[in-house]
């Protein structure tokens, strides 16, 4: 028996929920200063066990010992009072109120909104994350608003910090300074538990780690004494997928030509684009890394047609298209794969076949006003065959299933429309790792059919994997386009930044830093 | 306090049992307010429910009630399917009336087939046109529709008002704001000796038909789903949100507008003030008591006629208000939305 106790023990911690375990026999424990991984992929049972500890869930069986006394977590407010702070992967700010307003919404003492500011200012200073207490939040960069969600656990004095999959937003500078940044608390004995499935990031940071799936533990390790091959055994039971990029051997002709792009936005949160360009060429992915908030979603609604506007500004194979709706831009061989999949790219209520219906109606599926239900119940099944969508049926409903399964659902359907054009935003966000494999490797292969591909991502690793050429929007400007082969992670990560020199601008270095937001944690 | 927090999964059986639930909660409330009104609950629940159907006249009368709700909510239910709020409903029902009404008094004494066609056609034109105005003022210029559908509908009853009482106001009607009696040609035939049933029921029965297939297997009804249940979706698959305004006022004041022709080339036989007791609203609650389905606004609109017919039975045997029958409206309304939150939402404690 160690003679310090553990600052985290679980022992036995069981979770059932009607349809499925999700947590069965989970043992683990932490000690003061160390930083200790869960690794797993999506649905392997990490947020429940997270939210047991953080006592937002009751677990069936099982006991919790903290600092070697036996706890019962019943809410999150006594999580905190213990000492228990945790990040969530998706913040909970209001972005109307400024930095030091929202964190004083959460404090359960009473505040004094100007010795809390100054608290704020000592608290992120100390630990390298600066931040202007008065600055409103929907003016800070993604990076500045997980800085904010740290700094309000920090406040409270953790001695358990919970991060889950703090890196999904962050650009390879950004992920750095988080990493220094936990290393110093931990130093200071803080314990850390990170969530993750990015297998280099662990091995970078984590003393231990505990690996889950299927809602068991799988392996306890050393992660720096493992590779990842062995890490991604232990985590999806088998090797790690690797796609293959053929040769594309057609001809390389322009078919998506986005011409001086430029659009103000009508949302006070959201980014005008300045003046985009872009060639997309049959037979290749073009990839455009960025941080969401830098343009992503009006871009992707400028070609989409989501929000038409000028007719020249997007053509699809040389016919100006930028005035047509999304529905007339779908009649040019455009698909699209929305970020948002529930209540964007399918309707959460609706089952299968009337989703496939909702872009697929054009194969065939209607006759004189009347719906064929039958051939789009045909379609769904094939989708759902050719695409190994795991759900009930082409009747179950869209929101019944997992994000991946509805995923792959989505890009299926869209492939089987015989695209020309296909632009994919996040393929596969919150997707699990086999999965994410399988649908970067369709995308691949669709794309050496000759079809045109835009992958919008945040996920660099997955950019470099599939692109042919990336290119970064930032602040509402893209940079030009770079064959893979000639840039890097870096590279890419600094102009993510918004540090890079607009095409037309050649001879105004700093005017793109200057309009980003994301300028000033850059150069911290 | 306590708070309603979603569920993650509505029951689908609670779901279409809700309507029962909401009539079982009214007869309850119901008795409740007769036992404090002093009247026997049990005989009063006789005479409201039950007396009306013992007769053949009975059961005619609730048809002819009955059919113009029917027609107006199976209009409406489209546009609720789409988050298109049209309660106006009783002005369309208005315009309706006034056009069908027009032709009438225009062609009054021309003994002709076609002068019936031709109101049933007028009447629908006025509706739709009625409808139309809201849904240029929603596309044009972004007005509420709950809005400009409920003021239009008092533009439409001053605008009928004004007729009655000035250019087609019943010269011999003692300076009565009516129109004169429409003649024969201009009425629906009665279908059943001794009642007012009349053909126009013909109509319901093909629209409830129509309206049923629309909703089944049309694709236009799939669009008007997805742009009320997921607006995004609807954009992102290009489906016009205009279009799915336009349709949906246009065709349930269209119905509205039928229901208009159906009142007074039917049982009312006229143009006057009181052409309809609420049918425009009171079919918005039949919309939602047949959950938006052809055939459930069926039952539900037999159920509401019911309380009308009750209401004036009540007021004739048991003294009651004519208010009774709005109050009866008005509380299976509530209590069916009553279920609905909590179909949708639990009530929880916070911790």
């Amino acid at each position: 028996m160690n003679t310090s106790a553990p600052r985290l023990q679980l022992l036995h911690i069981t979770k059932r929920y009607p349809s499925v375990v999700a947590n069965a026999d989970i043992s683990l424990s932490v000690q003061p200063g160390e930083i200790h991984a869960i690794l797993g992929e999506n649905g392997a049972g990490k947020s429940t066990l997270m939210k047991i500890i953080y006592g937002a869930v009751k677990a069936d069986e099982g006991e919790m010992l903290w600092d070697g006394r036996q706890v019962a977590i019943t809410n999150p407010a006594q999580a905190r009072r213990l000492g228990i702070g945790m990040v969530f992967q998706h913040f909970s700010l209001f972005e109307t109120l400024n930095v030091v307003e929202n964190i004083a919404l959460v404090l359960d003492e009473p505040f004094d909104l100007a010795a809390l500011a100054r608290r704020v200012t000592e608290v992120s200073e100390r630990y390298g994350l600066p931040l202007d207490p008065f600055r409103p939040v929907h003016s800070l960069s993604v990076g500045e608003r997980q800085r904010v969600e740290i700094v309000r656990c920090l406040l409270q004095n953790p001695r358990l910090l919970i991060l889950d999959e703090p890196t999904s937003v962050l650009t390879p500078q950004a992920v750095l300074k988080l990493f220094e940044t936990l290393r110093q608390l931990a130093a200071e004995g803080v314990s850390i538990l990170y969530i993750s499935h990015k297998l280099h990031e662990i091995q970078a940071l984590c003393d231990s780690a505990t690996i889950m799936r299927g809602g068991r533990v799988t392996g306890q390790a050393i992660p720096k004494d493992e590779t990842p091959a062995s890490l991604a055994r232990m985590m999806i039971g088998r090797e790690l997928p690797q796609c293959v990029a053929p040769v594309y051997t057609g001809e390389r002709r322009p078919v998506l030509e986005i011409r001086s792009l430029s659009r103000p936005t009508d949302d006070p949160f959201g980014t005008a684009l300045h003046d985009i360009s872009l060639t997309v060429h049959a037979g290749e992915i073009v990839g455009i890394a960025g941080i969401s908030g830098n343009g992503q979603a009006e871009l992707l609604a400028a070609l989409s047609g989501e929000a038409p506007g000028a007719r020249n500004a997007v053509c699809i194979d040389g016919a100006p298209v930028g005035h047509l709706n999304a529905g007339q831009r779908r009649r040019q061989g455009l698909v699209f794969v929305p970020e948002e999949r529930l209540g964007r790219g399918a309707v959460p209520a609706l089952p299968l076949t009337h989703n496939a219906l909702l872009t697929g109606h054009p194969q065939g599926m209607k006759r004189w006003g009347l719906v064929r239900y039958a051939r789009a119940r045909a379609f769904a099944e094939e989708c759902i065959r050719r695409f190994d969508v795991r759900c009930g049926g082409p009747e179950a409903v869209a929101r019944s299933l997992s994000g991946g399964n509805l995923q792959k659902f989505i890009v299926g359907r869209e492939i089987m429309l015989q695209p020309r054009v296909m632009i994919v935003a996040q393929p596969t966000w919150g997707v699990d790792v086999g999965a994410a494999a399988f649908l970067r490797q369709t995308l691949l292969d669709l794309s050496r059919t000759g079809v045109a591909i835009l992958v919008i991502s945040e996920e660099l690793e997955e950019l470099f994997e599939i692109s042919d050429r990336i290119a970064v929007l930032a602040a509402g400007r893209l940079s030009p386009a770079e064959a893979k082969a000639a840039t890097n992670a870096e590279s890419v990560g600094l102009r993510m930044s918004g540090l890079f020199t607009p095409p037309t601008e050649a001879s105004a270095p700093a005017s793109a830093s200057s309009s980003s937001t994301e300028s000033s944690h850059a150069s911290a | 306090m306590h708070l309603l927090e979603p569920r993650a999964q509505p029951s689908q059986l609670m779901r279409w049992t809700a309507p029962l639930w909401a009539i079982l909660a009214m007869l309850l409330t119901g008795s409740l307010l007769f036992w404090m009104l002093g009247k026997p609950p049990l005989e009063s629940f006789q005479v409201f429910f039950i007396e009306p159907l013992t007769s053949s006249y009975g059961w005619s009368e609730l048809l002819i009630k009955a059919s113009p709700l029917i027609l107006i909510a199976e209009g409406l239910a489209i546009g609720f399917k789409a988050r298109i709020y049209n309660i106006g409903a009783e002005g369309q029902l208005t315009m309706g009336a006034l056009f069908a009404g027009g032709v009438a008094v225009h062609f009054d004494g021309v003994d002709a087939a076609w002068v019936l066609p031709a109101m049933v056609a007028a009447g629908a034109l006025g509706g739709a046109l009625w409808g139309a105005l809201p849904a240029l003022l929603k596309t044009r210029f972004n007005a509420e529709e709950t809005l400009t559908t409920l003021m239009l509908g008092y533009v439409a009853s001053f605008i009928l008002a004004y007729m009655v009482n000035g250019p087609w106001r019943d010269p011999e009607g003692m300076n009565f704001p009516q129109s004169i009696m429409f003649g024969d040609s201009a009425l629906f035939r009665v279908l059943m000796e001794g009642t007012r049933l009349n053909t126009s029921i013909i109509i319901t029965l093909f629209a409830v038909l129509g309206f049923w297939l629309f909703n089944a297997r049309s694709f236009l009804a799939y669009r008007l789903e997805v742009g009320g249940q997921a607006p995004a979706a609807a954009r992102y698959a290009g489906f016009s949100a205009k279009q799915t305004v336009w349709f949906s006022l246009v065709m349930s004041g269209l119905m509205a507008g039928l229901a208009g022709v159906g009142e007074v080339a039917g049982p009312v036989g006229q143009l006057n003030l009181n052409i309809s007791p609420g049918y425009g609203f009171a079919a918005i609650i039949v919309a939602y008591l047949g959950r938006l389905h052809a055939v459930g606004i069926v039952f539900a609109s037999l159920l509401i006629a019911l309380i009308y017919l009750g209401g004036e039975a009540a007021q004739v045997s048991l003294q009651m208000p004519a208010a009774i029958t709005g109050i009866f409206q008005g509380m299976l309304l509530f209590f069916l939305l009553g279920a609905d939150a909590f179909i949708d939402n639990r009530l929880r404690r916070p911790a």
